[in-house]
């Protein structure tokens, strides 16, 4: 028990070192960028046919962008210290409040998304796993290279036009609906899926040619037995550990699915951010990325560590 | 058994939101909604009907009373009055008075925007008429009025420190659910002035990829789609639930030209280089839409801006190489043409956020390479183009400039060709006539006067070219067969959503 204390003290140390880091980061790279900062707000307020000169020196004193870089950046600091992200120099909108919105709507994708692959890639790999070199892994080997070698892009692009087109099962694009989770979350499932199957079918692999496996199956347990009370508790460490790592990459990593769906994740907003030099919501998407990061890792480990008693001993 | 049950109870969270109704009315463009400031996303809020200006224009850019039923000007021209239409209600059940229009419309002057034109000194209510005060005269501030940044908020729609919380409006549909920046969910408002919406919920989606948009329209989820890209648009031309709309807009794409750089000062150079560029294969080529090359600088869609007659701009790379032999240019030994020992060699500045851009910087360079002008283009950062204004250091720059963000051009017309040129406009142009017809312009709303100083400034700028127009853009829109009674605003003001109805 101590040592899960430990565990996480560990990760919340990490994760204000994180914080820090990030912000600063973000914001350097922010000032590094070449252009007026000052202009690209004007624009992303006011749009292109107002951001004159006039307009961008409105913003630089509203702003207060011509003062000095550190001034600004322990502004930002001693802001956070405070728990405040400040506001968005486009919208005006507390930082906090947009980045909520955005988190709420990729985690939605990320965890169905998630959920779709297991349920795609956790049967293929374990049938797969079982006769290594058989049909059903020579097949899904095949497969899982193909999703894997198609842009999601190109891949939604596909789905849309069979599921949503084609067959009018599914809406296109948005988020008005539970519906509308569905195609995005499915693109990215069959991109998971092709990995996570094959990591499946590895652990699985592994775990048929271990002593307690045979051990199993000499003292009399069917497959499917030795399987559900041996097997896929010990093949699920390395799939868990994966997930986790996908997960991350899901909240963060799908800005073209984003945009090809009209999604108003995370991802899509911090881009969005840079474009516009929107210093204080590149910083708090930023840190909330970070701090994800930390999390998911906590996760991922607790997890493990409830799968795993030589782990906890 | 209990993580199984959560799990489920996620998932079933997760697939069901609220649905929308059957009949409501789905609007796919690419413009986000950032937020509920007007200054911001005011556009999107006029577009869809949720909030509305104190004068209004009709699809050809005529004005009509709006939330004001009428107005007066001072005999000086600096008073003007707009008397606030009665019986009107905001969204919230207030009632629209002219103290509340008045600070609405006092804060949407504050902001940078279409409105500094006018140079307004003061906005205040009195008796019944928000009374708008100038340093100027000013003809068209009836015209800017029309204008998306303009639009009356309740005083409910504010936060104490003056900031926009809600956009409370007065249109025919009332904002349900903003979710910037991809949506907005709209439902009719009872109580509105005016005659009410036939459809009763809307949707707007912002879908920035054009292969989205495109989608959303051949599935029938989205009604009305706006800016499709060629393929898209090709594409939905052969589909017969939809119907697919060119329509020109007065957005222009063309070359700032400094008029005082040594090079470029004498306006046969910049005949020659206007000369030397192939409109119609850019259009063709690139934008894959031939009618859209440029004849003069403002489109058709200006009304009296757009000289029907005028000798339009033509593509002759031979008369080009005569006026520059004339300018006492010779080839030199690389083929780039050398007056003085100095070569012609310029540098373009453009930017990448229109992707057509740097495609039709590269194609001019290669047609005034045709001619012996040597150009590099450098794509940076749109802000390079007013900094080099400012700072002299600009040569050529191309970008697009939109000349119909109100029914009247002059406010823009005397921020880009005024005294001085503009960050967006002339560079280092010294033409005193066109400054005075301008001014002259913006003193009256008579179309006797204004008409032979319009000719004036239109003649001016095709004849001594400080910008060089390229291209026209038009808009371009998909819409759903089963709809009526749509109608496409070329000044892109409102969708008109509230007179759509679905055909029986």
């Amino acid at each position: 028990m101590a040592r899960l204390g430990a565990a996480i003290a560990g990760r919340a140390g990490q994760a204000a070192l994180v914080a820090v880091a990030v912000g600063i980061v973000s914001f350097a790279m922010m000032e590094a960028l070449p252009g007026d900062a000052a202009f690209r707000i004007a624009a992303s307020r006011y749009g292109y046919d107002i951001a004159d000169a006039a307009a961008a020196e409105a913003v630089r004193q509203e702003l207060g962008l011509d003062q000095p870089l550190l001034v600004r950046l322990w502004a930002w600091l001693e802001a956070l210290i405070r728990f405040d992200l400040g506001h968005s120099l486009v919208s005006g909108a507390p930082v906090i409040q947009e980045v909520a919105h955005q988190l709420g709507h990729s985690l939605r994708l990320a965890i169905l998304a998630i959920a779709l692959s297991l349920v795609l890639a956790v049967p293929v790999g374990v049938l797969a796993g079982l006769r290594p070199g058989g049909m059903i892994d020579r097949i899904s080997l095949i497969a899982s290279i193909v999703l894997r070698a198609t842009p999601p892009f190109a891949l939604g692009v596909v789905l849309i036009l069979v599921l949503s087109i084609q067959l009018g099962l599914l809406p296109v694009a948005g988020h008005q609906t539970g519906l509308h989770t569905v195609l995005p979350a499915l693109t990215l499932a069959l991109a998971l899926a092709a990995v996570s199957s094959r990591v499946a079918r590895d652990a699985v692999v592994e775990v048929v040619e271990s002593d307690f496996w045979r051990f199993s199956r000499t003292k009399g347990l069917a497959v499917a037995q030795t399987l559900v009370r041996h097997g896929l508790r010990n093949a699920a460490i390395p799939v868990v550990a994966y997930v986790g790592v996908q997960l991350a990459f899901l909240i963060e990593g799908v800005v073209i699915v984003e945009a090809l769906f009209a999604w108003p994740g995370i991802g899509h907003a911090l881009v969005h951010a840079i474009f516009a030099r929107d210093v204080p919501m590149v910083q708090g998407t930023a840190l909330t990325l970070g701090l994800l990061y930390v999390a998911l890792n906590l996760m991922v480990d607790l997890l493990c560590r409830g799968l795993d008693p030589r782990v906890r001993s | 058994m209990i993580a199984r049950l959560a799990i489920a109870a996620a998932l079933v969270a997760i697939l069901s939101a609220p649905a929308v109704a059957d009949d409501a009315l789905t609007v796919a463009a690419p413009w986000e909604v950032v937020g509920a400031d007007p200054a911001v996303s005011g556009f999107a809020f006029q577009r869809m009907q949720v909030a509305e200006t104190l004068v209004e224009a009709d699809a050809q850019g005529h004005l009509l009373p709006g939330l004001a039923e009428a107005w007066t000007v001072s005999d000086d021209g600096l008073e003007w009055r707009f008397r606030v239409r009665s019986g009107v209600t905001f969204h919230d059940g207030s009632v629209l008075s002219a103290q509340a229009a008045s600070r609405s419309l006092a804060r949407a002057v504050a902001n940078p925007g279409v409105l500094e034109s006018a140079r307004i000194r003061t906005v205040r209510a009195d008796d019944g008429d928000v009374v708008v005060e100038l340093t100027a005269p000013f003809s068209a501030l009836p015209a800017l009025l029309t204008h998306s940044t303009a639009v009356i908020l309740a005083p409910a729609s504010y936060a104490a420190d003056g900031s926009v919380t809600t956009a409370i409006g007065t249109g025919p549909y009332r904002l349900v659910e903003l979710a910037p920046p991809q949506s907005m969910r709209l439902e009719a408002f009872d109580g509105y002035w005016g005659p009410p919406p036939h459809i009763r919920e809307t949707l707007y989606l912002a879908a920035g990829r054009a292969e989205t948009r495109a989608l959303l329209a051949e599935s029938g989820d989205a009604a009305l789609v706006f800016t499709l890209d060629p393929p898209g648009f090709s594409r939905l031309s052969a589909n017969a639930a939809v119907t697919t709309l060119a329509e020109p807009i007065p957005r222009v794409v063309m070359l700032k030209v400094n008029a005082a750089h040594p090079l470029l000062m004498d306006p046969r150079m910049r005949q020659a280089l206007s000369l030397a560029i192939d409109r119609a294969g850019i259009a063709t080529g690139i934008l894959r839409a031939p009618d859209t090359a440029a004849t003069q600088l403002f489109p058709p869609a200006l009304g009296d801006w757009h000289i029907a007659g005028m000798a339009p701009l033509r593509h002759d790379p031979g008369e080009a190489a005569r006026l520059l032999a004339g300018l006492g240019f010779a080839p030199g030994p690389d083929g780039v043409l050398v007056r003085d020992g100095e070569r012609l060699a310029l540098t373009l500045r453009t930017f990448p956020d229109r992707p057509e851009l740097p495609l039709i910087a590269t194609a001019i360079q290669d047609q005034w390479r045709a001619i012996g002008i040597e150009l590099v283009v450098s794509i940076g950062n749109f802000s390079e183009i007013p900094a080099g204004h400012q700072d002299g250091s600009l040569e050529v720059a191309l970008f697009a400039r939109h000349y119909g963000l109100t029914p009247d051009p002059i406010g823009t017309a005397l921020t880009d060709f005024g005294t001085g040129g503009g960050d967006w406009g002339a560079m280092g142009w010294d033409r005193p006539d066109v400054v005075a017809a301008l001014d002259a312009i913006a003193l009256t709303t008579e179309p006797g006067a204004r008409a032979p100083r319009i000719a004036l400034v239109v003649e001016a700028l095709q004849a001594d070219l400080p910008v060089i127009p390229i291209t026209w853009h038009r808009q371009t829109a998909a819409i759903d067969r089963r709809l009526e009674g749509v109608v496409v605003d070329p000044l892109e003001r409102s969708y008109r959503l509230s007179q759509i109805r679905w055909r029986d």
